[in-house]
């Protein structure tokens, strides 16, 4: 078949750094291609190429055979190539309405005309399957996953559809989400319209892909179509090389308690969490998003509130009044949301690792003196950071070195509990692998280790126990040989699990409860 | 034993902050010096700048090294010691305004009472002489003013949550018109000889005032390069949650900053009525746009974490010799004002396409 959008030989520098070298990739209607590839691998750059952000050093860029010589976006986008970015671009405060046809608001005389935009974007939402959602709808008050249906609705509106291109749409989501999202991919590959699909989610690619485009370090590694790939083919595609065991060896002993929390209660009424773990074992804990799981870590690390319950440290008891209660009992919590909930962006590599640590090192209220900073190096240079230098900017590293620095941030604070929420959130494939084996070293050395991962097959290649939550209760524990499905059912609460739900499951199987959290 | 993932070394691009005007590019490639982190880091060769010296508040220094040089070659008076002595005691009580607005803005927020509190603290100073209260109460209990009305900005912002440009607002009406009511709007004369002689003096020939003001400086300096508090107040300003997270007791940094702010306006106070010999009830009005205009000259942001209490001092001494040239080159004061305005501008500007740079080369 005919390709709609053809780039040939694409390349991109900037300053000295070769974001792109000679890519091609070819676009067509009907079939999704996948973007595969690990951060900095130029996927972001191409994408802004295509979309006319970017304007490309060398290389031809065709739409229907019709050469394109001076992309700007707004050209791009009459030209019918649209796209949907993980950062959503709707505008919170407004309404869906408006937000559907921002910079195009059907209008008389500079007045809106409310009856027309009313039922363009009834018409609009109909086509995505939110017939549900009122038009006049304040844009924050819908789910994520609701916003992205609305952002592929607006992109829709748009009055020549050729090309979209989805940028990690599902990073935001959960599984029953994104499974509803790439229904919907689905149905506009029926309408002929040509995808590009970018995802850290390598099964995704498996279930939506016609075709991948593999890129790495800027040029193309291969291409062909998926069915050509298992997963095992495509990240040796990707990091160049094979990768054996992304996981380290679960054989740990747990030791002594390390961390004990009884008859937790974030909430009055809200039901009692006991958990514990051992100093040397990596404690997995799944569920639902808004089972209540990031919030559980937040209480037990003093940042939000609870109503009732003991927490003890290696055997003493300590009361959750805040963070530096915690940090100084010996627990660390690297949060979900680096960059709202754990980087000072503005504050160099070093100042972000030893911020939890200048109190414990200063003498009356000096900083620190040399010796922390060392150490604060030796722990960079032994979870391998990679930067310049460790006085540039925190925000100048990517989300897996980033992600170094704020364990190396607690590690300086000498912890005897670690919690990790979502450790690998937005972070590439060679990256995961690095930090899943620090956090094996870290269990080795006998650190009690908690993960929260939404990703499953991550929490079952961690952890040797895990602790399912549904509906902020413990709904059962597995033990680290269960399976996707024994988690699933646990999480969600349908029939099949071994261990039978403590009580009546509250929520429809595969429909989301209410997010609690962030 | 799993595998270790590695990756080949990449080249990184990073950017080295310079003065506005230098010649030489901005972009300097690092190529990875630590391959195995089992070797010793190579010493990395590279060229010492003026901003690795000054920092942020290098531009400033620059203008303020070119504005001196232009008015000495311009005007014979310019450096004369009569002329840089009332320079320095028209700066000197600016420049600790703008050392404290200074702190609250490292925290990403704003403190727009100074000017009226400085005008509250001085007239109340003033009246408690003329009542016969002796001069060390007086000065106290003035700064004493100061500092209170600034922890109830920051209990404001802290604990009722209002935002700081409001919280500050609210607190700039409040003093003045306490000021206004108490002395009838009317001018306090009368305060003692001695009194005036703490902002009129000299040490060695050098005006008291300048000496207070450096050493205000030099304190800041000390506390937000070398002390846990000081690095608190930079964490605030970047991302207060995190900050939290990290164990930083936010709200007390946060009230602690409008509090010295306070303080240093009540200390303004107090010398400018020691220096004019009166409590005047409208003095002070506007001082906090110049005060927040000084830092931004020097290098500050409005969005928290950059500055320095040098570049704040810097940005005042900037906005002083400006005036102060403009009277000896019989220059309109009205041409001062727009001048003053491009150069928070160009500031700005400059600090942008930095910003701006770094994002695109980053990307």
């Amino acid at each position: 078949m005919e390709p709609v959008v053809e780039l040939r030989d694409v390349s991109k520098a900037f300053g000295p750094v070769q974001a792109l070298s000679n890519v091609s990739l070819r676009l067509v209607p009907g079939q999704v291609n996948c973007l595969a590839g690990e951060n900095g691998a130029g996927k972001s750059t191409l994408i802004r190429v295509l979309t006319g952000a970017l304007r490309r050093d060398s290389g031809t860029y065709e739409i229907d055979g019709q050469p394109v010589t001076t992309p700007t976006p707004a050209h791009m986008r009459t030209a019918g190539i649209q796209a949907v970015y993980q950062e959503l671009s709707l505008l919170p405060h407004l309404s869906v309405e408006e937000n559907l046809f921002m910079g195009r608001l059907p209008a008389r005389k500079g007045i809106i005309a409310r009856t027309r935009l009313r039922s363009h974007a009834r018409k609009a939402l109909d086509e995505v399957g939110l017939t549900d959602i009122s038009p006049a709808t304040i844009v924050e008050r819908l789910p994520a996953a609701t916003r992205q249906l609305v952002e592929i609705a607006k992109v829709l509106t748009a009055d020549s559809v050729k090309v979209i291109v989805f940028d990690e749409p599902t990073t935001a989501l959960t599984e029953a989400e994104s499974e509803r999202l790439l229904q919907h991919i689905r149905r506009l590959r029926e309408r002929d319209i040509a995808m590009l699909y970018v995802t850290h989610r390598l099964e995704e690619m498996f279930e939506i892909g016609d075709w991948v485009t593999v890129l790495r370090d800027g040029g193309l590694s291969e291409e062909g179509p998926i069915s050509n790939y298992d997963e095992d083919r495509l990240i040796t595609a990707m990091v160049g090389r094979e990768i054996s065991s992304l996981y380290p060896e679960t054989h740990r002993h747990a030791g002594t308690p390390a961390l004990r929390v009884r008859g937790l209660r974030r909430f009055e009424n809200s039901p009692a969490i006991d958990l514990h773990v051992g100093s040397g074992e990596i404690l997995g804990i799944g569920g639902l998003l808004g089972s209540g799981r990031s919030g559980l870590l937040l209480s037990i690390f003093g940042a939000s509130p609870i109503v009732a319950g003991e927490v003890e440290v290696a055997g003493k008891s300590v009361k959750p009044s805040g963070p530096r209660t915690m940090m100084s009992a010996g627990v660390g919590l690297l949060t979900e949301d680096r960059k709202v909930l754990g980087l000072l962006p503005q504050l160099s590599i070093r100042e972000n690792v030893t911020i939890a640590s200048l109190r414990a090192g200063s003498r009356r209220g000096l900083l620190p003196g040399r010796e922390q900073v060392e150490e604060a190096d030796r722990l960079l240079d032994s979870l391998r950071l990679r930067a310049g230098s460790y006085a540039q900017p925190v925000s100048t590293l990517s989300g897996g070195n980033q992600q170094k620095v704020l364990l190396a941030r607690w590690l300086l604070t000498k912890p005897k509990v670690l919690m990790f929420d979502e450790p690998t959130k937005g972070i590439d494939v060679g990256a995961k692998g690095e930090l899943y084996t620090i956090i094996g070293d870290l269990a080795a050395k006998g650190l009690g280790i908690i993960v929260v991962s939404s990703y499953l097959p991550e929490l079952l290649g961690l952890a040797d126990r895990i602790l399912v939550l549904r509906d902020g209760a413990v709904a059962g524990e597995l033990p680290g040989s269960a399976t996707e499905e024994d988690v699933l059912h646990l999480a969600s609460g349908t029939a099949g699990a071994e261990t039978p739900p403590t009580r009546e499951p509250t929520v429809a199987p595969g429909v989301t409860p209410p997010t609690q959290e962030e | 034993m799993p595998k270790l993932i590695w990756r080949e070394p990449i080249e990184t691009t990073t950017i080295v902050n310079r003065p506005p005007g230098g010649a030489e590019p901005g972009l300097a490639t690092v190529p990875k010096a630590r391959e195995a982190p089992e070797q010793p880091a190579e010493p990395r060769r590279r060229v010492v700048t003026l901003g690795d010296i000054a920092g942020r508040e290098s531009g400033g220094l620059v203008v303020l090294l070119v504005a001196v040089g232009a008015l000495t070659l311009a005007s014979d008076e310019f450096l004369t010691a009569n002329n840089l002595a009332n320079l320095a005691r028209q700066v000197a009580i600016f420049g600790i305004i703008a050392v404290g607005e200074l702190l609250v803005i490292l925290t990403a927020g704003i403190d727009l009472s100074v000017g009226s509190v400085l005008g509250l603290t001085g007239a109340t100073t003033a009246q408690l002489l003329v009542a016969g209260m002796p001069i060390l109460p007086s000065i106290l209990l003035g700064v004493g003013i100061g500092t209170a009305l600034g922890i109830v900005n920051g209990l404001l912002v802290t604990r009722a949550l209002l935002p700081p440009f409001i919280a500050t607002l609210g607190m700039l009406g409040i003093a003045r018109g306490m000021v206004l009511l108490s002395t009838d709007a009317q001018t306090i004369q009368g305060v003692p000889e001695s009194f005036q002689a703490i902002a009129n003096g000299t040490v060695l020939g050098i005006p008291n005032l300048l000496i207070i003001a450096l050493a205000v400086t030099a304190v800041m300096w000390f506390v937000l390069t070398r002390t846990v508090f000081g690095r608190y107040i930079y964490a605030v300003g970047s991302n207060p949650e995190s900050a939290r997270l990290a164990g930083v007791p936010v709200r007390l940094v946060t009230v602690s900053v409008y509090m010295i702010s306070g303080m240093l306006a009540g200390l303004g106070g107090v010398l400018l009525a020691s220096r004019l010999g009166a409590g005047i009830p409208t003095a002070g009005t506007g001082f906090e746009l110049s005060a927040i205009a000084a830092c931004v000259i020097g290098g500050a942001s409005l969005f928290g974490a950059k500055g320095s209490a040098i570049g704040a001092f810097t940005g005042a001494l900037i906005m002083g010799v400006l005036n102060n040239g403009g009277n000896l080159l019989a220059i309109n004061a009205f041409y001062l004002q727009i001048a003053i305005g491009v150069l928070i501008l160009v500031a700005v500007g400059f600090d942008q396409l930095n910003t701006r740079r770094s994002a695109t080369s980053g990307g």
